[in-house]
């Protein structure tokens, strides 16, 4: 183990990035929940697709609405949904993984099928086929792509289970009498925690992406509170016109998707 | 004084999953690694078992003590519960727990009593005295320790429930010369202490002459001598042993 100094965080450039660069976004998002330089839903006839200015520092929409303040919203309502989404994801993933990789056998030869079945389909394509289930809204969003991530989950866990569950330390845990399921967590996940850290933040950077996907589809979030992809899919008609109306929720995008990436690669060496 | 046995082998014949097997081959689905095994252990000795490695000791100590499943033939025992040592302490200490927390674990887990979270702390700091580990060890992950400190805690760990019979799997093997003398002499000294029976497992001829009573000698999974260890080193009757001693540079 590690201590956690702030010297050595610096001297890793990834970390020190990603914590930069998250850092940026959760400011914005945090005093989104406070204050906003506009009503995001405010609209304005007078005010439509305006540029970038003093007024409105990310220009305004076709609606005449905020576009920063927009994205001050839209980031909220991103993070949030790709947070749900890592939850369900890691959380029945990790499940799945331990049990089927530490009682092995004929649980896992079929969990494991039908996971490589999942798996062979992208996530987002798995998690439009549950949103035509389910429905359109953000609750069978989250839950759509928190299912269409299980599969990564699971695979990543069970393969570590499997790395851990023959080792010394486990047999003699189990020698001294601790049961399944206190070995399970209590005894082999800890082991794992860098990796699953580490497979967190880069599914919070798929979350990301396959909402914004899902968005531009039209079957992400719902107006008037859109999340990120979903302004960029509403922008998408008016990318030569104005231009910054595009690029300032994209480019936010970006910058999640960097930061969670840094973050994921930094936590991964250093360990 | 007439002395108890406290373990009684007969007859044990041990499998393993033959893993090369490819499916619907007519090769067996079996290995088996011991073949028609029989001892004793009496109360209060040390047993040691020797013999090349491969010979098939650790799949006899795993059956012992319950993690070989698949065997043939009678495991007797006065007591149950018995313990193990395990060869490579850098595998066979949870490198996320703390040393405090290894030791405690067999005292949350005991099925026969409730402990006390003081109870527990009170055998954990007993324990730390006769391994010989300062107390502020308790709060190191097993990765701040040298080999000769983790297989201190490892034996720490196997005495925390008091069991009467501890089976050391090539205890010192992993460990440099000076501490191998050092887990040894603890060995003795706990096993003068605490008068529990000891199976002690090595290859090493010379390790075995400091601390067993009795000998046993195997080779490719059945034995092929017993006795007490001064007889077998004076007087050793197969011709495999004979080999093993001169190859130690103990007769010539
Ligand atoms: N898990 C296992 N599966 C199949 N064969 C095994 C397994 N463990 C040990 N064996 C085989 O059993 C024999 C005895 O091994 P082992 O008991 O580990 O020997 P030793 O401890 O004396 O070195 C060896 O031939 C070994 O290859
Ligand atoms: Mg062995």
């Amino acid at each position: 183990m590690k201590k956690i100094s702030f010297k050595k965080i610096i001297k890793d450039p990834y970390l020190a990035i990603g914590i930069l660069i998250m850092g940026l976004v959760l400011l914005m998002i945090i005093v989104g929940f406070f204050w906003t330089p506009y009503d995001p839903t405010k609209m304005s006839a007078s005010e439509k697709l305006q540029g970038i200015s003093l007024r409105h520092i990310m220009g305004t929409d076709n609606m005449g609405r905020d576009v920063f303040s927009r994205v001050m919203y839209g980031s909220r309502v991103t993070l949030l949904i790709a947070m749900g989404t890592i939850i369900i994801g890691a959380g029945l993933g990790t499940i799945i993984g331990a049990v089927t990789g530490y009682y092995g056998g004929v649980i896992d030869e079929v969990a494991m099928r039908i996971i490589d079945a999942l798996f062979a389909f992208p996530s987002i394509l798995l998690a439009l086929v549950i949103v035509s289930v389910f429905g359109v809204g953000w609750m069978q969003l989250v839950v759509s792509l928190g299912i269409a991530f299980v599969p990564s989950f699971a695979r990543i866990v069970r393969g570590e289970v499997l790395r851990c569950k023959d080792m010394d330390y486990i047999q003699n845990a189990r020698l001294q009498g601790v049961g399944s399921l206190r070995m399970i967590f209590v005894h082999i996940l800890p082991n794992i925690k860098g990796v699953l850290a580490s497979s967190i933040l880069i599914g919070f950077n798929n979350a990301v992406l396959a909402e914004a996907g899902l968005s531009y589809l039209g079957v992400g979030s719902q107006p008037p509170y859109a999340s990120l992809g979903r302004m960029l899919s509403d922008a998408q008609q008016y990318m030569f016109t104005r231009p910054s109306y595009v690029m300032c929720p994209g480019i936010v995008i970006v910058l999640m998707v960097l930061g969670f990436a840094f973050l994921g690669e930094g936590i991964k060496r250093w360990e | 004084m007439e002395k108890e046995t406290v373990l009684k082998v007969s007859s044990l014949d041990v499998f393993y999953k033959n893993r090369k097997r490819k499916l619907f081959s007519k090769q067996s689905k079996k290995i088996q690694a011991l073949f028609d095994v029989s001892f004793e252990v009496q109360e209060g000795e040390v047993l040691a078992i020797a013999g090349e490695s491969g010979c098939g000791k650790s799949t006899l100590a795993r059956a012992i003590v319950g993690i070989n499943k698949d065997y043939e033939g009678v495991i007797w025992q006065k007591y149950g519960d018995p313990q193990m040592v395990f060869q490579d302490p850098y595998n066979s200490l949870n490198p996320a727990k703390k040393v405090g927390w290894l030791l405690e674990e067999p005292l949350k887990v005991d099925k026969k009593r409730k402990w006390t979270k003081e109870e527990r702390q009170q055998r954990v700091k007993e324990i730390m005295e006769e391994i010989e580990l300062p107390l502020n060890m308790l709060e190191r992950y097993p990765s701040q320790l040298s080999g000769g400190q983790r297989q201190r805690v490892c034996i720490g760990i196997a005495l925390m429930r008091n069991p009467k019979l501890l089976i050391a799997d090539e205890p010192v093997s992993a460990l440099d010369v000076t501490i191998q003398a050092q887990i040894m002499e603890l060995l003795r000294n706990l096993h003068k202490k605490l008068g529990i029976s000891i199976i002690f497992i090595s290859h090493d001829l010379r390790v075995v002459y400091q601390i067993s009573d009795h000998v046993m000698v195997m080779k490719n999974g059945r034995i092929v001598e017993y006795g007490a260890t001064k007889d077998v080193y004076r007087n050793p009757q197969a011709e495999y042993t004979k080999q093993l001693l001169k190859a130690a540079g103990i007769t010539r």
